[in-house]
C-alpha cells in the first residue's frame, strides 16, 4: 500500500495578516502532493495544537513576517505538553540571524528565509515529515 | 544636402532586426502585457492629444493632477514609523522631522491592528512592529510638541478609525481647530484587508463598510482638510496581485465606496476630492509609471462619467506610493537600495502625491536607524541630485510609455468590467473572485523566480557565499519599559471616570443599531472620555460582527 503522503499544517499565530507566503507555501505543497491543512492567520496556539492532535499532522510550518517567530518557543512547549513533541515544526519569513539561533535551540526544525525554491520547501518538508514518521515508528 | 529619409524605414527596421535577433522577441510584463523591442508613431492609437493626455491639472490628468506638479511643490516624503512605546515614537518622529520629512505616519503595534488593548495579547510581541498606542493619553505623549495644526499625519487606522478619534480629541485638549488637522486615514479600505493582508480591527466586512460611510460624512464636516478614505492597492499587489490586477482592484473598491456613499445621500463633489489611493510600486519601471497614468485617466473618467462629479478636485486621482517589499532580498542586502531607488523613480515619474521609500534592511528586520536613514536620503537625491522633478511628467511622450499607459488601461478596464459583473468588489470579495486570482499571480511569479525566467539578482542569479549572522537588526523594545507601559495602562484605566466611559460605550451601542446614527461621532465621543481601543473595537464587533479574514487558497 503505499505510504500516506506528508501532512502539513499551514498557518500563522501572532498578530500579523499578511499571508501571501503562506497561501503560496500551501499551495506548492499541495501541487506537490502533500495533505495542506491551511488555517487563515492569527491562529491562538492552543487551537494549533488541536489542530495537529485531530489532523494527525507530520508538520507544521508557521509564516512570520512581523515578530510573531517570537511566540513559537510557546507553540513548541504546548506541542510538548501535548505529547505531540515528534512534530517538527519549521519556520518561514523573515525571522533575524540572532532569531534563528533562539529558534533552532528551542527545537525548530528549520527556519526558511525569503529566497527560498518552492522546490527546496517541498524537499526538506518531506524530509522532515519522513523523520516524524520514523519518530512514530520507534516510539510505538 | 542630406539624403532624403528612407519611406520604408519601419520595414527596414524589422527586417534588419529579426536578421540579428532570432525568435520571438515579444516579452511580458508583471501584467502579461507582450512588450516588442521598438515603439514607433505606428503604435500611436490615434487618440487626441488633448483628449487621452491633456495638460497637468487637466482632465483625464494622465500627465498628472496638478498643474505644477513637483515643480510647484515635492511630493511628501512620509515615511512609515512606529515602534515601542508612545514616548519612543514621539522621539523618532522629532528626529524624521529634523532629516526632512514633510509628513508624519503612525503604525501602531499588531496587537492595536488586531483590534485590542496591550494588557489583552501576549506581552512579547508588543511594540515590536509599530507603536503601541491605546488611548487618548498614549496620543498626547506620542504627538507631544509635534505641531498637528501645521503638518499632514497619516495614520494606519481602519475602521472604527480610533486613532484619529484620539488625535481629535489631542487637538481638542491642545485647542487646535479641527479644521486644522490634515492628514489621511491609511488603510481605512476595508475591502483590502479583507482578501489581502488581514491588519484590520477585526469588524465585520459589512460592519466595516457602514462605518466607513459614517466616517466619511463625519469628517467631510468637521475636519475638512483629513482625507477619511484611502483606497489601498499596495495589499493586493504585495499578495500577488499584478500591478494591472492590483489597479483595477483597487479602482473598483473605490467604485464601491462611491456608490455607497451616493447611495447615504452624500454629493460626490463633497466627498470625492477627499478619496486618496496608496500603491505598492515595484521594480517593474515602465509597467508601474504606466499603472499610474491609466489609472488616473480611468478614475478621472469614472468619477465625471459614472458617478457625475461636476468639480474638477473630484477627478483628481491622488496616490500615496510605496516601495514594494517584496522585490526586496535577503541575498546581498544592500542591493536593495539599487530596487528602491528604481521603484522610487517609477513612483515619481508615474506622478505620485507622497511617497515611502523601504529601508533596505526591511527584508530581515524592522528597519535599523541607518537603513531609514538611506531610505530618505534617496528621495533627496532622486529630488535635488538628479532633478528627476524639473520637468512634468517627463516621460510622456514616449511611444512606449503612451502604448502601454494604453494597454495597462485596456487591461484594468477589463477587469473592472468583470468586477462590475460579479456585482461589484464586496460581492466579487465575498465569492472568492479576487482572492483566487491574486493567489494564482503570487504563485505563478514565484514559479517564474524558481523557473530562472524572471531574474532575481542574489537569489536565482548572480549568487554569492554571505554570512546572514553579519545582517544588521534591530533590537527588540525593551521588555521593562513596555511592563511599565502596561502598568500606566492599568493606572490609566482606574483614573478616568468609568461612568463616562461606561455612558458613551453604550451610546456607541446604541449607535450601532440605529440606521441613521452617526457611528464615528460616538466613537470620537468615546474616545474623548477616555475609552480604549480595545474598548470601542470590542463594542462595535459585538454589535456590528466579528471579521474573519475571506483567504482562499
Amino acid at each position: 500500500m503505499a505510504e500516506r503522503p506528508p501532512r502539513v499544517i499551514v498557518t500563522k499565530i501572532g498578530f500579523d495578516g499578511h499571508d501571501r507566503g503562506s497561501r503560496v507555501i500551501a499551495a506548492c505543497l499541495r501541487d506537490a502532493g502533500m495533505e495542506v491543512i491551511y488555517t487563515p492567520p492569527w491562529q491562538e496556539i492552543p487551537t494549533v495544537v488541536k489542530l495537529t492532535m485531530e489532523e494527525d499532522a507530520d508538520v507544521i510550518g508557521i509564516s512570520s513576517l512581523a515578530t510573531d517567530h517570537l511566540i513559537v518557543p510557546k507553540l513548541l512547549s504546548a506541542l510538548r505538553e501535548a505529547g505531540l513533541s515528534d512534530v517538527q515544526v519549521i519556520v518561514g519569513g523573515i525571522v533575524p540571524a540572532k532569531d534563528e539561533k533562539m529558534l533552532l535551540k528551542c527545537g525548530v526544525a528549520q527556519v526558511f528565509h525569503p529566497g527560498t525554491s518552492l522546490d527546496d520547501v517541498v524537499v526538506s518538508v518531506r524530509a522532515l515529515s519522513e523523520k516524524r514518521r520514523a519518530m512514530q515508528g520507534a516510539s510505538t | 544636402m542630406s539624403k532624403q529619409p528612407t519611406v520604408n524605414g519601419h520595414a527596414q527596421w524589422e527586417a534588419e532586426f529579426a536578421k540579428g535577433v532570432v525568435g520571438d522577441t515579444t516579452t511580458y510584463n508583471r501584467s502579461g502585457i507582450g512588450i516588442k523591442p521598438l515603439y514607433t508613431p505606428q503604435d500611436h492609437n490615434g487618440a487626441p492629444y488633448e483628449e487621452s493626455l491633456g495638460y497637468p491639472g487637466q482632465y483625464p490628468y494622465t500627465r498628472g493632477i496638478y498643474s505644477t506638479m513637483y515643480r510647484g511643490r515635492s511630493w511628501s516624503q512620509r515615511q512609515l514609523i512606529g515602534l515601542g512605546v508612545p514616548e519612543d515614537y514621539n522621539l523618532r518622529v522629532k528626529e524624521m522631522l529634523d532629516l526632512g520629512a514633510s509628513a508624519l505616519s503612525l503604525i501602531p503595534c499588531n496587537s492595536v491592528f488586531r483590534g485590542y488593548d496591550a494588557d489583552d495579547v501576549p506581552s512579547e510581541l508588543l511594540g515590536t512592529c509599530g507603536t503601541v498606542i491605546n488611548h487618548v493619553e498614549d496620543m498626547r505623549v506620542a504627538l507631544d510638541g509635534v505641531p498637528i495644526g501645521d503638518l499632514s499625519t497619516a495614520m494606519n487606522d481602519p475602521s472604527p478609525f480610533t486613532l484619529l478619534a484620539f488625535e481629535l480629541a489631542v487637538a481638542k485638549r491642545r485647542g487646535v481647530p479641527w479644521t486644522k488637522i490634515t492628514g489621511t486615514s491609511n488603510q481605512s479600505d476595508c475591502i483590502s484587508h479583507f482578501v489581502a493582508n488581514h491588519m484590520f480591527f477585526r469588524l465585520a466586512l459589512q460592519g466595516a463598510r457602514r462605518v466607513i460611510v459614517d466616517h466619511i460624512a463625519f469628517v467631510n464636516k468637521h475636519v475638512p482638510g483629513w482625507n477619511p478614505l484611502s483606497i489601498v492597492g499596495q495589499h493586493m499587489q504585495q499578495a500577488g496581485a499584478t500591478p494591472a490586477e492590483a489597479m483595477a482592484f483597487t479602482l473598483c473598491s473605490g467604485i464601491q465606496y462611491a456608490e455607497d456613499c451616493i447611495a447615504a445621500g452624500m454629493d460626490p463633489d463633497q466627498f470625492l476630492p477627499r478619496f486618496t489611493f496608496f500603491f505598492d510600486v515595484s521594480v517593474s519601471f515602465f509597467e508601474e509609471v504606466a499603472k499610474f497614468r491609466a489609472g488616473r485617466r480611468i478614475w478621472a473618467r469614472l468619477c465625471r462619467e459614472r458617478f457625475g462629479a461636476k468639480d474638477p478636485r473630484s477627478w483628481r486621482f491622488k496616490f500615496h506610493g510605496q516601495t514594494s517589499g517584496v522585490d526586496l532580498t535577503r541575498q546581498q542586502p544592500l542591493n536593495n537600495v539599487a530596487r528602491v531607488t528604481t521603484q522610487a523613480m517609477a513612483g515619481i515619474f508615474g506622478g505620485l502625491q507622497s511617497l515611502h521609500t523601504d529601508g533596505y534592511d526591511e527584508v530581515f528586520s524592522t528597519p535599523t536607524a541607518e537603513a531609514a536613514r538611506i531610505a530618505v536620503a534617496t528621495q533627496n537625491i532622486l529630488r535635488e541630485e538628479a532633478h528627476l522633478t524639473d520637468v512634468i511628467d517627463p516621460l510622456g511622450g514616449s511611444y512606449y510609455v503612451e502604448s502601454l499607459t494604453n494597454d495597462m488601461e485596456a487591461k484594468i478596464n477589463g477587469i473592472i468590467s468583470m468586477i462590475d459583473e460579479a456585482g461589484g468588489m464586496y460581492q466579487a470579495v465575498e465569492k472568492g473572485i479576487v482572492q483566487r486570482m491574486i493567489g494564482e499571480s503570487a504563485l505563478a511569479f514565484q514559479k517564474k523566480v524558481d523557473a530562472g525566467e524572471q531574474t532575481i539578482v542574489g537569489v536565482n542569479a548572480y549568487q554569492v557565499e554571505e554570512d546572514p549572522a553579519t545582517y544588521p537588526s534591530l533590537e527588540y523594545p525593551d521588555a521593562a519599559r513596555m511592563q511599565s507601559y502596561l502598568d500606566r495602562l492599568a493606572d490609566f484605566k482606574k483614573s478616568r471616570s468609568n461612568a463616562d466611559v461606561d455612558k458613551a460605550i453604550s451610546a456607541l451601542a446604541k449607535s450601532a443599531n440605529t440606521a441613521k446614527s452617526n457611528v464615528f461621532e460616538h466613537v470620537v465621543a468615546a474616545a474623548e472620555v477616555g475609552a480604549t481601543h480595545g474598548e470601542i473595537c470590542g463594542t462595535l464587533r459585538k454589535e456590528l460582527g466579528f471579521g474573519q479574514p475571506l483567504t482562499v487558497v
